[in-house]
């Protein structure tokens, strides 16, 4: 064995005579402090890294993350915003519904109440958009097609009462809320939507209809939509009863800076 | 500068010795690893972090999300077991056996250079390590700092109206990214003690055999 050349920042106590070597140098619970070292430098690299973060995203996104878009494996879903849509779900369980089964429901306060079946709404005159979808945790659709009927034809069918000022949504998911006001819900990027993708809606995409709100952030865009009802006032949803902005502007709300859908 | 098994002539109150298998309590040819204290904080520990690793599951991964649903549940789950996850090792500090390993974790000697050198060349033969071995000091100080982190920036999201905008959105990148090399590195320490059933075993009933310390970790000194 050979005598460590590097020099040792803390003195070493004598020498026994029944050493055994520089095998035994540098006792246990003595020696540099590395533990600490490596501890502050992660504490560093974390401080770094939120400071770098932008920039590493942009990079990330332009590289594997444009190329994730197109990965036929699905591996890269399980890198962090790494394969396009994520599924939510704030139930254990969701019912499936279908052509037979479903039923979307305007109420509240409107002049005409009405049900509608799938064929009925596929029967109204059908709109179809193309935007990116930004969810509020960061990840991002680009150019997704929705189409389906505006909620503002709807409403105006239902006839809505002077003092209304909002909508509620209702999903049958049994736990879903969403809402927006009355000017919002008139806009004409708001949909609810029956395609996605220039496909039927399917069940973990919020199918057979969702509703779509190309400006917000992804949330409003309530999944298994099957009641709208006219109110008085905005009453928070699920996730807005749980710290997250009601005008979830994309860009302008909910503390992001994402660059806006639409 | 230590002495080994046979040498126990010490005169030198302020040097350490070898443990002799001989401690209270401890059946012969087993030597006392760690106190009772000691394996509730590991245990405890690897509980949150367990919770921690399975709701971010149910969280991010796509067929987990699926399966489990119940969003709002697994995101109250996640956020409390992350802000506990330090809470044992803190309380574990009153221990004395506990600090003491904490600065084996702590200091490196010259033995552990030529242990990670001789580790990063994957040498079969022999790695003299202290009570801990160099990769168990790593993995320690790195699983700290690591913790450390996730804890600051996931309390960045969990309260966004916390700091400004631009740390936020950089909190959520670091987050995803550590936590999958947090994943990585975990599963890294179950699988090295899933091959090593002496070293589980002192973490389970605190002793171990006095034959396996002097293989594995001949260095290991315990204070007099």
């Amino acid at each position: 064995m050979t005598q460590d050349p590097h020099p040792q920042p803390e003195p070493q106590p004598a020498r026994d005579p029944d050493d055994h070597g520089d095998q035994r140098q540098g006792a246990d619970g003595r020696g540099t402090p590395v533990g600490r070292r490596v501890v502050l430098g992660m504490l560093a690299a974390g401080a770094a890294g939120i400071a770098a973060a932008p920039l590493l995203q942009r990079a990330y996104d332009s590289t594997l993350g444009a190329a994730a878009q197109k990965d036929p494996t699905g591996l890269s879903g399980l890198l962090p915003a790494g394969g396009g849509f994520r599924y939510y779900s704030v139930t254990g369980s969701v019912p499936r519904k279908d052509e037979r089964t479903y039923r979307l429901t305007v109420d509240g306060l409107v002049s005409r109440p009405a049900t509608y079946r799938l064929a009925d709404l596929r029967r109204l005159p059908q709109t179809r958009l193309v935007h990116d979808v930004q969810c509020v945790t960061g990840w991002r659709v680009p150019g997704t097609p929705f189409e389906g009927v505006r909620l503002g034809a709807l409403l105006a069918a239902a006839g809505v009462h002077p003092q209304a000022g909002a909508v509620r949504f209702t999903c049958f998911d049994g736990s879903y809320t969403e809402s927006l006001t009355l000017d919002q819900a008139r806009r004409d990027d708001v949909l609810v939507a029956l395609r996605m993708q220039d496909k039927p809606l399917g069940h973990d995409h919020g199918g057979p209809v969702r509703l779509y709100v190309a400006p917000m952030y992804f949330y409003k865009s309530a999944k298994w939509l099957s009641k709208i009802t006219v109110t008085d006032r905005v009453e928070p949803g699920f996730w807005e009863e749980r710290g997250y902005d009601v005008d979830a502007w994309v860009g302008r709300s909910n503390g992001r800076d994402d660059a806006p859908t639409t | 500068m230590t002495s080994t098994p046979g040498s126990a002539a010490r005169t030198d109150a302020t040097m350490p010795r070898r443990p002799d298998g001989g401690a209270v309590g401890t059946p012969a040819g087993r030597i006392a690893r760690f106190t009772p204290a000691e394996r509730w904080v590991h245990r405890t520990t690897a509980t949150l972090m367990s919770v921690c690793v399975l709701t971010a599951g149910c969280l991010y991964l796509p067929f987990l999300a699926e399966l489990v649903g119940r969003r709002a549940l697994m995101v109250t789950v996640h956020e409390w077991a992350g802000i506990l996850l330090p809470v044992p090792l803190l309380l574990g500090l009153a221990s004395r056996a506990l600090r003491a390993d904490l600065t084996r974790l702590n200091r490196y000697g010259p033995h552990d250079r030529r242990w990670l050198r001789a580790a990063l060349r994957r040498h079969k033969g022999r790695r003299p390590a202290g009570k801990f071995n160099a990769g168990q000091k790593l993995y320690a100080a790195w699983i700290a700092g690591a913790v450390l982190v996730m804890l600051a920036t996931g309390l960045l999201m969990w309260f966004p109206h916390l700091a400004p905008l631009l740390w936020r959105t950089g909190a959520t990148f670091v987050h995803d990214w550590l936590a999958l090399a947090v994943v990585v590195v975990v599963s890294g320490h179950v699988w090295k003690a899933y091959g090593e059933p002496e070293a589980r075993r002192g973490m389970r009933t605190g002793a171990v055999d006095a034959r396996w310390a002097e293989r594995e970790h001949p260095l290991w000194e315990a204070p007099e």
